[in-house]
């Protein structure tokens, strides 16, 4: 045995991460659109779409406004928070030319330099961002 | 009869394909981390594996949303690498094994493993950097691969103790396959990392070295982690650490370690990088 066999035990865990979306059952039907609408951003003929009209290319996709919104103002937490995935998205913040590292350290609220930085001296430390309700 | 010889456990960071294919791999930043492969690439030379059963997770490249398989064999031909949004890396096409993938994937069936079979995809820097890290630049590569795919991107993901039941009934399969060949398992992806949310950059050096040291010799508790434990001390793709755990269970009750090398940081992770043996229990004291 290995953790939990209650689907709502094994749930509502996840939900005690500071910090942290974790890509469920939920979030990925919420997401599904938004993350295959990422996905086809693999093709370059699409890429060359988007880049054109990026408003017009989303509306191709049955997405919420919400959803739109967050991806036209880059916002990847809020996106995260309807249902994107982080690896599905990595096709949005390539096709701007960024690598993973200047897109993941904005979605901490840190500059890319700090993050950069903080990665340099040993990542960020576990401790106090492990439990919500334990504080530790 | 077949026989796994040796697992090796690494992670498959994007960047490290790209240092390496455009010649930074000896500069300031990267030199530590390419510095400790160079043991594994001399140690690869001389034990030439005929087949590598390379486990590693796909990155939205091969499968998108339609359809997420929990665990995937490849029984194709050749597969070849993945445009993931900057153009395929220039490396050559990976060779399959055919006879061996279908033998694996009926065998695992048989052994009650509902094993999704590919014959055709592409394969993304979750495999191809792996190779490079192991074999360097070559003009093809020198073993044939039969990839094995995990998903540890859409929740849940399999049990750390699932894995593990997944590499005992590989090192099975091979065993029954009737070619005198030198097989290689290698569990790839890890450390820890987190590429999302406010908590993004978690890094837990001692908890990925305790997984290092779990890997050596008779341990069996790394296979009872449950997944809340990788995702609150390693970030949350520090889950792709049970894909070892299918390599650690392929060599059986006991291993030794060859060689190991882990550092801080490569991109927004750790590397981590072991050799592994398979030892009988009673000669692991000797």
């Amino acid at each position: 045995m290995s953790g939990p066999k209650d689907i709502h035990d094994y749930l509502a865990a996840f939900e005690d991460i500071p910090g942290t979306r974790v890509f469920t059952a939920a979030r990925a039907r919420q997401g599904y659109h938004l993350n295959q609408f990422a996905m086809s951003l693999m093709k370059p003929e699409n890429r060359e779409r988007w880049k054109a009209d990026e408003a017009a290319y989303l509306d191709e996709w049955p997405l919420s406004d919400a959803q739109k919104a967050a991806v036209l103002a880059r916002d990847y937490n809020h996106m995260l928070d309807l249902g994107g995935n982080i690896y599905f998205l990595s096709k949005v913040f390539s096709t701007d030319g960024l690598s993973f590292l200047q897109a993941v350290s904005t979605m901490s609220g840190m500059s890319v330099a700090d993050y950069e930085a903080m990665m340099n001296a040993g990542g960020r430390s576990p401790e106090g961002v492990r439990s919500k309700k334990e504080a530790r | 009869m077949a026989l796994i010889t040796a697992g090796v456990g690494s992670s498959h960071v994007p960047l490290l394909g790209v240092a390496h294919d455009q010649g930074k791999d000896r500069d300031d930043y990267f030199g530590p981390i390419f510095a400790g492969y160079d043991w594994t690439r001399a140690w690869e030379r001389a034990e030439k594996p005929d087949v590598v059963i390379l486990v590693y997770n796909d990155h939205a490249s091969a499968f998108d949303m339609k359809i997420i398989p929990t665990f995937a064999i490849g029984c194709g031909e050749r597969y070849a690498p993945a445009d993931e949004g900057w153009g395929p890396r220039k490396v050559p096409d990976v060779i399959g094994h055919p006879d061996l993938g279908w033998h694996i994937a009926q065998s695992l069936i048989l052994d009650e493993f509902d094993m999704t079979i590919i014959n055709e995809m592409d394969v993304d820097h979750g495999l191809t950097v792996p190779l490079s890290m192991m074999f360097g630049h070559v003009d093809s590569w020198p073993c044939k691969v039969v990839p094995l795919a995990v998903n540890v991107v859409t929740y849940p993901p399999p049990s750390g103790n699932r894995c593990w039941a997944l590499g005992e009934a590989i090192a099975r399969a091979v065993a029954s396959f009737p070619e005198d060949i030198n097989v290689q398992i290698w569990g790839t992806g890890g450390m820890s990392h987190q590429l999302q949310g406010e908590r993004a950059g978690l890094i837990n050096a001692e908890w990925d070295n305790m997984f290092l040291d779990g890997l050596i010799g008779e341990s069996e508790h790394l296979r009872r982690i449950p997944h809340i434990d990788y995702l609150r001390e390693t970030g949350s793709e520090g889950i792709e650490m049970v894909m070892w755990l299918i390599m650690r269970g392929a060599l059986g009750p006991a291993t030794r370690a060859l060689h190991r090398h882990y550092h801080v940081p490569c991109s927004n992770t750790a590397i981590g990088h072991i050799v592994l043996e398979p030892a009988s229990p009673l000669s692991s004291g000797a």
